[in-house]
């Protein structure tokens, strides 16, 4: 097997893994964190606003 | 500044957002699309398979023009019924120089992926003329103006300098006498037959249309049609070979 | 026509005052683009007269004319506008720029009617093949690109323009970028939809699903999509709140991703310049990842990600309540973008791709059934409370009923994408069906009531002229869409299993021919669902039309002084 391919196969497998599930963890904390509910319920009026 | 009072830049910096969706969706694209390139085994080794002649060049490129693919697929999938009914299941070898590929993607109509030399040339001049006069239960479109069109040659030269430059083995010789390939090759007993085959070899020579006077469009789509999957020899083709 | 797309209050509150103490200038925008404009014409002209082909002749003098009318239409403009620009905001409130975003809502309309229209056509040849009529511009192969082009790019892609267009601006609370720009996007994307159309007819294609147009259309486009991401990116930057809400997330993750996607799969390489035809630089297997990489992200981005934002902006207006969760939005916003990406290799199960690529694209779509639930979860319960709304307003029951068809065509993607399954729906009409789920209850429902919201608000009245005429169009499209998706389950498994039907004694029982002659009733009644459905939206169109000619205003709304420009049509 060529070694780009086995390479890259391979990055596929298992970085890739970490990745996604690392880029999961960081929205999970960013949108649940408590410190920005406020601001998330603020910013879910903003359709409704009018000028 | 904390940690968490950073994570409001995704928020409140638009460029950062931008940036943030390349990524995302920049890893997906690259670890699928960018193996395939280095991969020698997604193209298996094939004996037999060669770039197309003029004449079957402009013959596929008058399959994409009328839309084919829309009901045609040109991928023989690895299951038994596909198998029998088609003939041996696709190899990625067998596409290598289309540009673009065919595979398709619904059957309104069967596979065509080895539909080369399963039928006769008349049968495929008179369906395509009126499909329901040779299937009657036939829903496809009729083709008539395909062997009234004279077949335009004027840039086929050009069609395959193109391809060259992408990686297609055209040699000098064959982009020369491009043109005269074409004629040579929808003619039934043209004298040069023989350098045709040189260059081409198996290639299939003679007035596909029925219509010696003049190179049709009808000519160049059967010539096509008529070499469709015929090129690898599967008595002599090892699939243990590649296995993946 | 001018009057359309003006500010009702044009003529009015014109201040005076500015006229008599700027001096009048050209912009650059004004400048630049006439100037360029001026060149594309010389050189279409050019390129007419040696064109290889008399119908890429044709599309060169296409080029020409538009380009001249653009001139034309760019200094007339100058020369009857006032010296200053509109200013961005009047008595503290943003002066709104929504001319583009009236042509566009029209546009859709149109194109609307158009692209399902051709839709029943194509589905009747099916069922009828003489009406192919022995033409070539009238065959199937040449009016199924045109069908798909004209209901996804034209009509859904007007949608997303003008609902972006729109939002943009309100939710950010600052007047569109750009002064030219804004028009040339909206009448740049339109004129690229004719040359692609009846290049189709004309039979110039590329020969890849969804992205037939060739390289010279392809070329225009990417300078139109990307003065798109730049005006929409620019009124972001411009916005008063902090926070940028989250619809424009989805529509700049759509404009950015579909641009990538577009240069990635139309990497192709002209024969001339003086050619219509071009050959793509990747082959056989690679093109093929490569177009299913964008063709389903074509899905994802153009058809989800794009109309999502508009579920995220319109149901909590139209409810008049926040949506559901806001940090549910967040979080199907980036796992939405992230999955979608690797999910393309599920429409090349089984063929000469390599396994590992079709299992990875196997395991994102099962795994891209949650975002997308998370999605539709978020945008029916932000109803919570407010169910009853459902039954006093059609509209915003096209919107939830488009929501549930999101649901149920995102459940059935998935499924559709494991091994199994998909060994026995490719190929058939089963996807055909599948689609049309999507396309006809989620994409066109929720883009109806877009339209439905949309025009009143933009020329100023009340409500539509027919609320009873909404309901009746919900009615008449939904009885469509099961009569289509119902027959095409039907079709498409019965189809699939009779080409792996096999007789006692071992042999495949039925002949091609034959299989293709069971789905003629299918054919039959698809087309009658289509019917229902074109019926529908020429109900829409006329409750549309009758709006914006009402002489009933809503409340008066001070407009400033703002030049109208025409459609260079």
């Amino acid at each position: 097997m060529p070694a780009a391919y086995k390479f890259f196969a391979e990055f596929a497998q298992t970085w890739g893994l970490l990745y996604f599930v690392g880029v999961f963890l960081i929205v999970l904390i960013y949108a649940l964190a408590p410190s920005r509910k406020e601001r998330f319920d603020a910013a879910a009026r903003m359709p409704l606003q009018e000028d | 500044m904390s940690f968490w009072s950073r994570h409001k830049i995704f928020e409140t910096n638009s460029i950062i957002l931008v940036i943030g969706v390349l990524f995302v969706i920049a890893i997906g694209g690259l670890v699928e699309i960018v193996p395939l390139f280095y991969l020698k085994s997604t193209i298996e080794k094939a004996e037999g398979i060669r770039p197309y002649t003029p004449l079957e060049l402009a013959g596929r490129n008058i399959y994409v023009r009328e839309g084919c693919y829309n009901c045609h697929s040109q991928m023989i999938r690895p299951l038994r019924d596909e198998v029998e009914r088609y003939g041996h299941y696709s190899l990625a070898a067998e596409s290598m120089y289309d540009r673009p590929f065919q595979w398709g993607s619904k059957r309104t109509g069967p596979d065509l992926a080895r539909v080369g030399n399963k039928y006769s040339d008349d049968w495929h001049r008179d369906h395509l003329n009126d499909p329901r006069a040779v299937v009657p239960g036939s829903i496809m479109p009729s083709y008539p103006w395909l062997e009234k069109n004279e077949l335009d040659m004027s840039s086929v030269s050009e069609d395959m300098k193109i391809q060259a430059m992408l990686g297609v083995p055209y040699t000098e010789d064959m982009l020369k006498f491009a043109i005269s390939d074409v004629r040579i090759q929808a003619n039934a007993d043209d004298p040069n037959a023989v350098d045709l085959a040189k260059r081409y070899p198996n290639a299939q020579s003679r007035s596909f249309d029925g219509n010696p006077q003049k190179v049709t469009e009808a000519d160049a789509l059967i010539a096509y049609l008529q070499m469709l999957g015929t090129q690898v020899d599967f008595k002599l083709y090892d699939n243990k070979a590649n296995v993946r | 026509m001018a009057k359309l797309w003006a500010s009702p209050h044009q003529e009015r509150s014109r201040p005076m005052a500015q006229t008599a103490t700027t001096s009048k200038g050209m912009t650059f925008g004004e400048g630049g683009s006439a100037l360029a404009f001026a060149a594309l014409g010389f050189l279409s002209i050019i390129i007419a007269a040696k064109a290889y082909t008399p119908e890429y002749a044709f599309h060169a003098y296409l080029f020409a004319a538009a380009s001249v009318a653009s001139v034309f239409v760019i200094v007339n403009r100058y020369f009857e506008r006032p010296a200053a620009l509109p200013p961005l905001t009047i008595n503290g409130k943003p002066n709104y720029n929504m001319g583009p975003v009236k042509f566009a809502t029209i546009a859709s309309v149109v194109w609307g009617i158009a692209g399902f229209t051709i839709g029943l056509l194509i589905a009747l040849q099916l069922a009828f093949p003489a009406l192919n009529f022995d033409t070539s511009w009238l065959s199937f192969g040449r009016m199924r690109p045109l069908h798909t082009s004209a209901v996804i790019f034209a009509f859904g892609g007007n949608v997303l323009i003008a609902s972006s267009f729109y939002v943009v601006q309100r939710t950010c609370r600052a007047r569109m970028v750009g002064d030219i720009s804004p028009w040339f996007v909206v009448l740049g994307y339109n004129f690229f939809i004719v040359i692609a159309g009846t290049g189709y007819l004309l039979g110039i294609t590329q020969g890849k699903e969804y992205a037939e147009p060739e390289w010279y259309a392809d070329l225009f486009l990417t300078i139109v999509w990307v003065t798109y991401f730049l005006v929409f990116l620019g009124t972001v930057m411009r916005r008063k709140e902090s926070h940028i809400y989250v619809a424009n997330w989805f529509y700049l993750a759509f404009i950015l991703t579909i641009a990538v996607l577009h240069l990635g799969n139309n990497a192709t390489v002209p024969v001339s310049i003086f050619s219509p035809k071009s050959y793509i630089v990747w082959s056989g297997v690679q093109d093929a990842l490569v177009q299913w990489w964008y063709g389903h992200n074509a899905v994802g981005f153009f058809l989800t990600a794009g109309f999502l934002a508009i579920m995220y902006y319109f149901i909590p207006k139209r409810a008049e309540r926040p949506v559901y969760s806001y940090r549910l939005s967040i979080i199907h916003f980036w796992s939405l973008i992230f999955m979608y990406i690797w999910a393309g290799p599920h429409h090349l199960h089984y063929t000469a791709l390599p396994d590992w690529a079709q299992t990875l694209g196997m395991v994102f779509s099962v795994m891209l059934w949650m975002p997308s639930w998370g999605g539709m979860i978020n945008g029916l319960m932000t109803l919570s409370g407010a169910w009853d709304k459902l039954r006093t307003d059609p509209i915003l029951r096209l919107m939830v009923v488009s929501v549930a068809f999101y649901g149920m065509a995102t459940f059935e993607g998935p499924l559709m994408s494991v091994k199994a399954v998909n060994s026995l729906s490719h190929y058939t009409d089963w996807t055909i069906g599948h689609v049309h789920a999507g396309a006809l209850g989620w994409v066109a429902y929720i883009s109806f009531g877009c339209i439905y919201c949309l025009v009143p608000w933009l020329w100023n009245k009340k409500e539509l002229y027919s609320m009873k005429a909404v309901s009746w169009h919900f009615w008449i499209s939904t009885l469509g869409i099961v009569l289509y998706i119902s027959s095409m389950w039907v079709a498409g498994i019965l189809q699939g299993l009779m080409w792996r039907a096999y007789t006692s004694l071992g042999f495949l029982e039925y002949s091609f021919i034959e299989t293709v002659e069971a789905m003629h009733p299918f054919y039959i009644i698809r087309a009658l669902g289509g019917a229902f459905f074109v019926a529908g939206s020429l109900i829409m169109a006329w409750n549309v039309w009758k709006t914006i000619i009402s002489a009933e205003a809503a409340v008066e709304e001070v407009h400033p002084a703002q030049p109208a420009l025409v459609a260079a049509e």
